[in-house]
């Protein structure tokens, strides 16, 4: 069943690739470089071509996917990742290129930099994008730094306090320290929304941001959002979006008109691109007009129609935080996206999006408990304490129950504020009868809890492996062969 | 065209088991001022031959390594990549996965990650190595924060010979983690020790230099990192990994991390991105380093299985005592790069960095026969090399007469060091024939003598 390491399959002295033949004059070695400089063994496996293929094939049958089945995990979006997208991304065109070219003879690629980002910027309701940023936390860390940069710039040095919600992703607390801030948490109140009163009480001379999410990681929507991102204002902070959630709200409403001033796509969630088994992504943030001159250097800028250019000198910009233009590749998926949906198609996308998560809240309330129960966004977060009190069934069992039943579990123990938390994002793209089947299941779970609990405290039974030993992960460390 | 599979009937049956009347209804939480009112100002949806048609006509305006000989590298490298990777790499089990966090479901992308680490730690002779970083540029930028909170030290000693946009970087996160940036100077090509060593004279917590660096040269490493170890400093090094087919690995030289560039092994040019920064320290760091890694273990039946491990020090669960924030990475890219390493082997490796290493010096000889071109620094180097242009003509001209010949001649490097503002970098992999390099000689001396190349 398992699959041996790749370099349990080695064979010195196989073969596969077949590389060119040297068609210059050859020297000695010696003559090139000195021998100190070279390298006695390379210890790589050797194996032929086939063996390659079907060990990597092997392993990509013990992985599960999207485009093998439910993949409700809150808050990452796990919808269909379009195959035409993978058609285009590999035009010649696009993948070779070469990031240093003139600027004269990557004009297409400017032109669609261009367009995403303009794009993003309308979507957000904001007057600036790049796509610079790898990664969400990438965007939320360029948010941090360019709001550090203008506290700086507007005599503010001493605001280095970033209010966050304690419903919030890690990766903002983390972004904030890695940007020289100190975090405040700010709870949430019986609504599940942030507590104004709290709220009021953090804010102070020393406050340089607030970081919400929105929707939250509730998968409720903020309601009180304009008069929080006033608050903040008038407390001479910035107010910062983590956009993980856009899907809940794009083309219905804008980060921009709730007086964000700053925030960040995730364009491997909202906008369809594959994630890759944790990468590449893309965190393309947007911007008001107070943070346009602290955006990363290079900007792509169109300098009459059609015609595109580079702007590395901009005074105020933090800098470069990629080493070139951000995910490329990525972006020119998002935009084979947003040029398939519209403006129409967007709308259609987080409308469905809440119908679905809708969909499944009222189909499972009455067999879990549901901390939050009235209307919810693109998730929903069910609770599996009940489970737990009747028969220790916690919500990692029914994770790994789910896994039984053919699907990939929710997001499980997150947010951090509600007990046994079971966080479920079933994206757009489902269908009704895939939603039923989940639920179906969901709703067998809970009666296998009452009726077997071990069963479900003792599953996954059908894969590969079951429970892993992580305790003896970290006491024993082996994260390499051969293992030290 | 939005992807959504539900019939008109679907939503009825859906919104009567919700007990709403229309989907509208389902975002009442959200206050009518914040409504949007119009349609979003985004171009027209386009049926799917019509954005094949748009896209490949946006490709067509972009000149790439098809239609253009390329000499240009600077980080970013056209090596040979057997058609095995991007075959194994696009199979939707991979592609359409996320971060692995349930192990039972995920085995395939867990023991592929640790093969990486593996494999990354057999090139460069280190412990540890994590699952992948944004790039190089932030994976250097990130081992010099680790080891500023190692060694309490909130300075870092960087050579002025690493890439321009990976100093950059640095200079970026540095300003917003309060950690001074100070530059050591390159002499004749190379970072001299002489003034490293006067730099370090304050408490630095790290030295950080480029092997090859960004002009090609090979580096010093033995005597650069003497002289950190002399200030009690630690040592990082960007490396090239194609460069490790025949290079010492940096771990045998006592470097504490080894960073770099992953791209060249598996994945295209792609305007540079999305790119694969790779990570790898000593163990002594192991509580410390930035990103994710994954562990051997077995299961409650001793079966062998793979899991994300020392976790304690990420995001998620240390919030902001995390090590670093870094939470999404590069897997596929890290894939690709495996499996490239597979394919190609400890021959191929190697094959292809003797293959450049031949005809980089092939190139640099007939380029410099060519009157008024002349080779700026005289090191050992591997596929890259400066040369300089004595010509009225700007670099850059001679780089846009070239171009008309089919030739993208090299990174013109004034920009980055005004001293070099005749100079190009030139880069040749295996890819390029004995041909291909000749044709660059012939239209670089009709460009230098003032012709339209």
């Amino acid at each position: 069943m398992s699959e041996p390491l790749v370099f349990e399959k080695s064979a010195t002295g196989r073969v596969c690739a077949r590389l060119p033949l040297c068609d210059v004059p050859e020297r000695p070695l010696p003559d090139l470089l000195p021998s100190e400089a070279l390298r006695e063994d390379l210890p790589l496996p050797e194996l032929s071509e086939l063996d390659v293929v079907r060990h990597f094939t092997k392993l990509s049958q013990h992985n599960y996917a999207i485009d093998l089945g439910f993949y409700p995990l809150g808050s990452c979006t796990m919808k269909y990742n379009p195959k035409v997208h993978e058609v285009i991304a590999r035009l010649p065109g696009f993948s070779g290129i070469h990031p240093l070219q003139d600027p004269a003879t990557v004009q297409g690629a400017l032109a669609l930099i261009y367009g995403v980002e303009q794009a993003l910027a309308e979507i957000a309701g904001m007057s600036a994008a790049t796509i610079q940023p790898a990664a969400g936390a990438h965007g939320e860390l360029l948010s941090l730094m360019m709001i550090r940069a203008y506290h700086r710039q507007h005599g503010q040095e001493a605001r280095r306090v970033v209010l966050i919600p304690d419903s919030a992703h890690g990766t903002n607390p983390a972004s904030a320290a890695r940007c020289g801030f100190a975090v405040r948490s700010v709870p949430t109140d019986g609504r599940g929304l942030t507590d104004l009163a709290a709220l009021e009480g953090a804010l102070g001379p020393s406050t340089a941001a607030l970081m919400l999410t929105n929707p939250n990681t509730l998968g409720l929507f903020e309601s009180d959002v304009v008069r929080i991102c006033s608050m903040v204002h008038q407390a001479g902070g910035l107010v910062y979006c983590d956009g993980a959630n856009m899907n809940a709200i794009v083309g219905v409403a804008r980060p921009g008109d709730m007086g964000f001033d700053v925030m960040h796509f995730n364009l491997h969630k909202t906008f369809s691109t594959p994630h890759g088994g944790g990468g590449p992504g893309c965190g393309s943030i947007a911007v008001g007009d107070v943070l346009r001159p602290y955006l990363p250097v290079p900007r792509v800028v169109e300098m009459e129609p059609g015609r595109y250019s580079l702007d590395e000198r901009r005074p105020l910009s933090v800098g470069r935080v990629h080493s070139f233009f951000g995910a490329f590749l990525v972006a020119v998926r998002a935009y084979a996206y947003l040029r398939t949906l519209g403006s129409d198609g967007l709308r259609r996308v987080a409308e469905h999006a809440v119908l679905n998560a809708n969909y499944v809240r009222a189909r499972l309330s009455e067999h879990f408990d549901i901390p939050h129960p009235d209307t919810c966004m693109h998730e929903v977060v069910i609770s599996a304490s009940r489970q737990k009190a009747r028969s220790g069934v916690r919500a990692l069992d029914i994770s790994k129950r789910l896994m039984d039943y053919g699907f990939h579990p929710p997001t499980n123990y997150f947010p951090l504020i509600v007990p046994e938390a079971l966080m479920i994002e079933p994206t757009e793209t489902e269908s009704k009868e895939t939603l039923d089947a989940f639920c179906d299941s969901m709703i067998a779970i809970a009666r296998e809890a009452e009726t077997d609990p071990d069963l479900v405290r003792s599953a996954p039974h059908s894969t590969a492996v079951s429970r892993l030993d992580e305790t003896a992960a970290v006491k024993q460390l082996d994260v390499r062969w051969p293992s030290a | 065209m939005s992807y959504v599979p539900h019939t008109d009937g679907d939503r009825v049956a859906m919104l009567r088991a919700i007990g709403v009347e229309r989907i509208a209804d389902l975002f009442a939480q959200l206050p009518p001022e914040v409504l949007l009112r119009r349609p979003l100002s985004l171009p027209e949806a386009l049926d799917e031959p019509a954005l094949i048609r748009h896209l490949r006509e946006l490709s067509r305006r972009n000149t790439s390594g098809e239609e253009a000989v390329s000499f240009l590298g600077a980080g970013i490298y056209d090596h040979f990549v057997p058609a095995v990777v991007d075959a194994l790499v696009s199979r939707g089990e991979f592609l359409t996965a996320y971060t692995p966090y349930q192990p039972e479901m995920s085995q395939g992308m867990l023991q592929a990650m640790y093969e990486f680490q593996s494999l990354i730690c057999a090139l460069t002779g280190m412990d540890i190595a994590n699952a992948s970083m944004y790039d190089a540029a932030t994976a250097m930028a990130e081992a010099c924060l680790m080891l500023v909170e190692a060694t309490g030290r909130r300075r870092v000693a960087v050579s002025r010979a690493v890439h321009p946009h990976y100093r950059e970087v640095l200079r970026t996160y540095f300003c917003a983690a309060d950690v001074e940036y100070c530059e050591a100077p390159c002499a004749d090509g190379r970072t001299a020790t002489d003034p490293l060593t006067q730099a370090l004279e304050a408490p630095t917590a790290c030295v950080a230099v480029q092997n090859p660096n960004f002009l090609g040269v090979i580096e010093d490493l033995p005597a650069l990192r003497q002289c950190a170890a002399e200030a009690g400093a630690r040592a990082i090094v960007a490396v090239d990994p194609v460069s490790l087919g025949l290079l010492k690995p940096p771990g045998a030289v006592g470097f504490d991390v080894v960073v770099g560039e992953g791209q060249a092994l598996g994945s295209p040019t792609a305007f540079g991105g999305p790119l694969l920064g790779f990570f790898a320290c000593r163990s002594e760091f192991q509580r410390k380093f930035p990103g994710r890694i994954v562990g051997r273990t077995q299961d409650a039946a001793g079966r062998r299985g793979f899991t994300m491990t020392l976790r304690t020090r990420e995001q998620d669960i240390r919030r902001e005592k995390a090590t670093s924030n870094i939470c999404t990475n590069e897997a596929l890219l890290a894939l690709a790069a495996s499996i490239d390493l597979c394919a190609l082997g400890p021959s191929g490796l190697r094959g292809l960095a003797e293959l450049s290493l031949q005809k980089a010096h092939y190139a640099r000889d007939v380029l410099c026969a060519v009157p008024g071109v002349a080779q700026v620094f005289d090191h050992p180097f591997l596929k890259e090399f400066v040369i300089r242009l004595d010509t009225r003509r700007s670099v850059h001209d001679v780089s846009r007469a070239l171009l008309g010949a089919g030739i993208l001649a090299g990174y013109p490097l004034g920009e980055a060091y005004p001293e070099l503002h005749d100079a190009l970098l030139v880069c040749v992999t295996e890819k390029r024939t004995k041909a291909e390099v000749d044709q660059y000689a012939q239209a670089l001396r009709v460009a230098m003598e003032g012709g339209a190349a």
